[in-house]
């Protein structure tokens, strides 16, 4: 057999760091090759050189056995390769066809011959079993159909080689299952697949042999059929990796938050969220499961004040708090850990030692009568990026933007839990966060709930919800579809209700 | 430092820009130049002109600046100037009082009308999310019209149809020491607000939790209203105050460097606020020093053209050049980089910074 | 009243023509991503340009070739200003609101200062212009007749084409599709392999032309002067294009309204009718309106999504 695409000993460079340092990886005609590494390893660097966005140091790339110099995504779309982006390069009001054709537009004379298009999509479409509506908008479309038109962009190029880069972070388990029948029928067809990932489940799923990557560094190649899971995860992060989580069992209390029948729209001015009710005690976590853009957000929007509720109560502690404002709502003991670190948790351009007192920069100590107490914000902020270990070029004098991700959220989360917020939310706590990073955040959320506090979270990583949450509650469409015991569930149950089949119908 | 080094660049190469206009039309740079600056410097009645004519620039750059930390960009200077002076104007010309009372009734006057001014567009903006820039040059633009027909309505000069009644000499901000301390110029107590302004507008900025939160909204308004602050109530907050200040540009402009409020004109120092602001990046200390450059350039052009003929456009000229260069910044920073070589990556802890989203 | 009509017409619609094309250009240059305050800076120094190239053709050439090269000449000035604002904002990433305003600002004091050098008072005037016609045969139809087709000028119906051209181009042809991604999600363009700095610096020129064209079309038709400005009209174009909701067939509805409001305020003085409502409201009324124009659709903002931001490639 034939290796389709041979990258060897490829070494690209970033300002200030070797994102890829002689890498090799190769991929067989007709194979599923995962490409397996942590947060932050450098995969979507190394098919960045790929599919023509970057240009290496050194190393060679060989197609068909032919050495070439991909110096654009045109080259790249040329030679047959085509990539499934992780965030999907659509453009929101152009029709599903425009965004197909678009680089690669037929002409009728002068103008674009639309109908000429809309019939091949059509018809790929069919072949490929992938159900796709020329006409609609994309900004109409789910995410799954969005996925879809994302695959049909490769395929109307006619391109032999896929990169699929995450593809399954924003599906239910069924369209994960989806989209896996999908990769085989291409397979069939005689394309050959590179999937990123860092979902071991997934590769011993679909895949032939997987190249892992740590730091940058290439570590080895292996077939997945001869190597455990435990084995891949422990070459992706270097050591042992223990993927349970310790915790005791948990000993609820009184219900700090209750949310009784709560309605709240979403940025399509329709009801993002139904008529959902669900209680917080303390000295336990409840886990909110679901896909992305199920009523999550609408969720932790409407509690902690930055999304108006249509309908229905939020109470903390016994008061209601539906329609306060949001100061007076981090005053009486909410703590939250957005989702988006960069666009709700830190001001990028402020000082660690300004972002932590965020909060409370207009109280005392911080300050009295409108002034700045520059000294107290300093020591404070101090003993917090000490606690939480959030490491910094120039200590509370960094500006924010220079840390990277994982310190980011270490400090954010520090802000949080200094407050010893009897209500922590935690929004994707460890998104694109190293293994380690990730440990420690688990341990601190698990500290947190034992030291007899509420803690609500709201993750995509379907394990980390099973593993840290005491009780779970499933979102589907806006609307809770059952509340379950952690220790007396599994990931089928829930995978199944997040798909929106609720307990009592399930088999 | 470094917004130093790069405004000093943009001065050098604007004025260098000018050097080479000048020769375009055929007169020597070095004249041109030597009679720039006697024209602005030569002696202490020119001085207090040069002064004078930086004082509404001070103002109006205080006001931009202000607004550009909280995200905002105020180019509404110019109508927050005229209704400010013409509400003084007002004031001055309707009004018995002793003259404490009555210039503090004006400079309250100017501080309302144009802090009024700058309001609706601010609230728009927080409420409707219209664009500042736009709504802001309308505001501009009914000033202007609001001016012309005003004026000559209630405030009709005597002998020009197309100004105002001359205050008398009590009610402007001129007084007989400084005019005497200058020998002749026309500078006035208008220097000393703008003095007290910038140092208020300093204070207010890196020393108050109104500043604290100002600057929060405008590096980030997501993040401020996830902690707490009141977004809406910033955004007109910070406009309120630009215009506030560019109101007592106008009060100094019009009740202070002359006596009286022509129609017809928008106040050019509006947009040269916006050069001020950024040559002073958006700073108070800043924002006086780049004034001062400018009221010698503008100050010293009328010199210039009488003794050789240069248009005194040419400070205009040379001024927007600067701003473009300011604008351009980035070119400069490059530069400066080439010559500085970056030293190794100490923030590079805890694993690679890297390029957003690098996986 | 109806006589009223009759002659304000013809008066609105020349005021409308460089104010519908200038406000075309800026569609182009916002609708690829760059975000173009400097509307009135071109128009400017196109104005200066054309004005310029007939005060010293006039005397030397016969007939209108004088004067639409004087637009020709207006057009290239445009594009070469436009320039700036293109390599500030596309190369070198900076600031587009801050960048226009340079642009504005040097246009203003350049064109000024090059004038009074040439003329001594920083005015030119010319003594030719387009004549106004009236179309044959179409200008005796009934009311319409004489409201669209009497006194007309060459340069209204050329604008015309031109918008109907534009529209075209923008929602037909290959380069308006790749164009309107640009201005929406430019990564996306990237990836299919388009050159977004490309067609940004296309876009951005476009501007300059159409926004020159339309400062020497002023100069031209009604004003027979340069003075220095054009009294805010670029933005007001820049409020057409708001209004307008970023297509070509707003744009049209948006600027004939200011057009025709203009023009009231302009010749109510004369008019019986009109001159019993005070001249302020008349003079304010295209501004206020177009305040509360902006507030009522803010909601439904079809404003490009990428439009003022850079372009960064490696943003995921």
């Amino acid at each position: 057999m034939s290796y389709v695409v041979e990258m060897l000993d490829i070494r690209k460079e970033f300002p200030g760091i070797v994102a890829n340092d002689n890498i090799t990886l190769t991929l067989k005609k007709g194979e599923i090759h995962a490409l397996l590494g942590e947060n932050g390893a450098g995969k979507s660097t190394l098919m960045g050189v790929l599919f023509g966005m970057y240009q290496p140091e050194k190393g060679i790339v060989k197609i068909r056995e032919k050495e070439v110099k991909i110096t654009s995504p045109n080259i790249a779309n040329q030679l047959g390769i085509g990539m499934v982006h992780q965030h999907f390069k659509l453009v929101e009001n152009f029709t599903v066809t425009e965004n197909i054709i678009l680089g690669s537009e037929p002409l009728k004379g002068l103008v674009l011959d639309i109908d000429k298009a809309a019939k091949r999509i059509a018809e790929l479409s069919k072949h490929y079993g992938l159900n796709v509506d020329p006409h609609a908008k994309i900004e109409d479309i789910s995410v799954g159909m969005q996925q879809r038109v994302e695959i049909m962009k490769m395929l109307y190029r006619e391109a032999e080689v896929l990169i699929f880069d995450e593809p399954t972070a924003v599906l239910t388990p069924h369209e994960i299952d989806e989209l896996m029948k999908i990769m085989r029928n291409l397979i069939n067809e005689g394309k050959s697949i590179i999937i990123i990932t860092h979902k071991l489940k997934e590769i011993k799923a679909v895949a032939d042999r997987c190249t892992v990557i740590r730091r940058g560094k290439g570590i080895g190649t292996v077939t997945v059929k001869e190597t455990s899971e435990a084995q891949m995860a422990e070459m992706m992060v270097g050591r042992q990796v223990n993927f349970k989580v310790d915790k005791k069992a948990s000993t609820p209390g009184e219900v700090v938050l209750q949310i009784d029948s709560l309605s709240v729209k979403n940025n399509r001015k329709v009801m993002g969220l139904k008529n959902f009710s669900v209680e917080v005690k303390r000295g336990e976590i409840v886990g909110i499961a679901g896909v992305e853009g199920n009523g999550q957000s609408e969720i932790v929007e409407a509690i902690t004040g930055l999304r108006k509720v249509e309908s229905g109560k939020i109470l903390l502690k016994g008061k209601e708090i539906t329609n306060i404002p949001i100061r007076q709502r981090i005053e009486s003991g909410i703590g939250h850990i957005p989702e988006d670190r960069h666009r709700r948790g830190l001001v990028l351009d402020y000082t660690l030692e300004n972002n932590m007192v965020l909060e409370v920069y207009n109280k005392p100590p911080f300050a009295k009568a409108g002034l700045l107490n520059g000294a107290a914000i300093k020591k404070y902020a101090k003993s917090i990026l000490e606690k939480f270990d959030v490491r910094s070029g120039e200590g509370g004098a960094s500006i924010a933007r220079t840390l990277s991700g994982g310190n980011q959220q270490k400090a954010i989360i520090g802000r949080e839990m200094e407050l010893d917020p009897d209500l922590l939310i935690a929004v994707q706590p460890t998104r694109g966060l190293d293994v380690g990073s990730i440990e420690y955040i688990h341990k601190r959320l698990i500290e947190h709930r034992d030291k007899g506090k509420a803690v609500l979270l709201v993750s995509l990583e379907l394990d980390e919800v099973l593993q840290l949450s005491d009780r779970i509650a499933i979102v589907n469409n806006g609307e809770l579809i059952g509340t379950v015991i952690a220790s007396e569930t599994n990931e089928n149950e829930v995978g199944l209700m997040m798909a929106g089949v609720s307990k009592e119908r399930s088999v | 430092m470094r917004n130093t080094i790069v405004s000093l660049i943009s001065i050098i190469l604007g004025l260098i820009a000018g050097g080479l206009l000048m020769l375009f039309i055929g007169a020597s740079p070095i004249e041109g130049y030597t009679y720039l600056f006697q024209g602005a410097l030569k002696n202490i009645s020119r001085i207090g002109d040069t002064l004078a004519t930086a004082t509404p620039l001070i103002f109006t750059g205080l006001a931009v600046a202000f607004a550009f930390r909280t995200g905002l960009f105020n180019i509404g200077a110019s109508g927050q100037m005229l209704i400010g002076g013409l509400a003084a104007t007002a004031v001055a010309l309707t009004f018995d009082l002793s003259r404490p009372i009555l210039l503090i009734v004006m400079v309250l006057a100017g501080i309302l009308g144009g802090g009024l001014w700058a309001f609706i567009p601010g609230l728009f903006k927080a409420k409707y999310n219209v664009h500042e820039v736009v709504s802001t040059i309308m505001m501009n633009w009914i000033a202007y019209w609001t001016v012309y027909y005003v004026v000559p309505a209630y405030f009709k000069g005597e002998f020009l149809e197309t100004e105002s009644r001359k205050l008398a000499e009590e009610s402007t901000l001129r007084t007989p020491w400084l005019t005497e301390m200058f020998q002749g110029s026309y500078i006035n107590l208008g220097l000393f607000f703008g003095v007290i302004a910038v140092l208020i507008v300093a204070f207010i900025i890196n020393k108050t939790t109104l500043g604290f939160e100002l600057k929060a909204v405008g590096f980030n308004r997501h993040a401020a209203e996830y902690a707490g602050m009141k977004v809406n109530r910033n955004i007109i907050l910070s406009m309120l105050i630009s215009g506030a200040l560019a109101g007592l540009g106008g009060v100094a402009l019009y009740t202070g460097n002359a006596s009286s409020i022509q129609i017809g004109i928008l106040p050019s120092q509006g947009y040269d606020g916006i050069a001020v602001a950024l040559l002073g990046a958006n700073s108070p200390i800043g924002v006086f020093f780049a004034a001062i450059l400018f009221g010698i350039l503008y100050s010293g052009t009328g010199f210039m053209n009488a003794m050789i003929e240069i248009p005194p456009e040419l400070a205009n000229t040379i001024i927007a050049i600067i701003i473009y260069f300011a604008a351009t910044s980035v070119l400069i920073h490059r530069v400066l980089n080439k010559f500085r070589k970056t030293t190794s990556n100490a923030n590079d802890v805890n694993g690679p910074v890297g390029k957003k989203g690098d996986s | 009243m109806w006589t009223i009509i009759e002659q304000i017409f013809p008066y609105a619609i020349v005021f409308t023509i460089p104010l519908l094309i200038t406000a075309l250009g800026g569609l182009f240059s916002e609708r690829s991503g760059i975000v173009n305050i400097g509307l009135e800076g071109l128009m400017i120094s196109g104005a200066f340009a054309s004005a310029l190239t007939v005060n010293f053709l006039q005397d030397k050439m016969q007939g209108s070739t004088v004067l639409w090269i004087g637009l020709l000449v207006s057009v290239v000035v445009g594009i070469l200003f436009s320039l700036l604002h293109a390599f500030a904002s596309i190369n070198l990433s900076a600031d587009q609101v801050i960048s226009g305003t340079a642009i504005n600002m040097i246009a203003m004091a350049l064109t000024v200062f090059l004038a009074r050098n040439i003329t001594g008072s920083g005015n030119i005037r010319i003594t030719s212009g387009f004549t106004p016609f009236d179309v044959p045969i179409l200008s005796q139809i009934p009311i319409i007749g004489d409201l669209l087709f009497t006194k007309t000028y060459a340069t209204t119906w050329f604008i015309l084409l031109v918008l109907l051209v534009s529209a075209f181009i923008l929602n037909k042809t290959k380069f308006g599709l790749r164009l309107k991604s640009c201005g929406e999600f430019p990564q996306a363009a990237q990836a299919a392999g388009i050159n977004v700095v490309r067609i940004r610096y296309i876009g951005v020129m476009l501007s300059g032309a159409l926004s020159g064209l339309g400062g020497g079309i002023i100069i031209l038709t009604y004003a027979g002067e340069f003075t220095g400005s054009v009294s805010g009209l670029g933005f007001l174009a820049l409020a057409s294009l708001i209004f307008g909701q970023w297509r070509p067939l707003g744009i049209l509805g948006a600027t004939l309204f200011f057009g025709f409001a203009s023009t009231i305020a302009n010749v109510s003085q004369v008019i019986p009718e009109l001159a019993v409502i005070p001249p302020i409201i008349l003079k304010i009324f295209p501004y206020v309106v177009t305040l509360i124009a902006l507030v009522i659709f803010s909601k439904s903002s079809q404003a490009p999504k990428a439009a003022g931001e850079p372009f960064d490639p490696g943003k995921r």
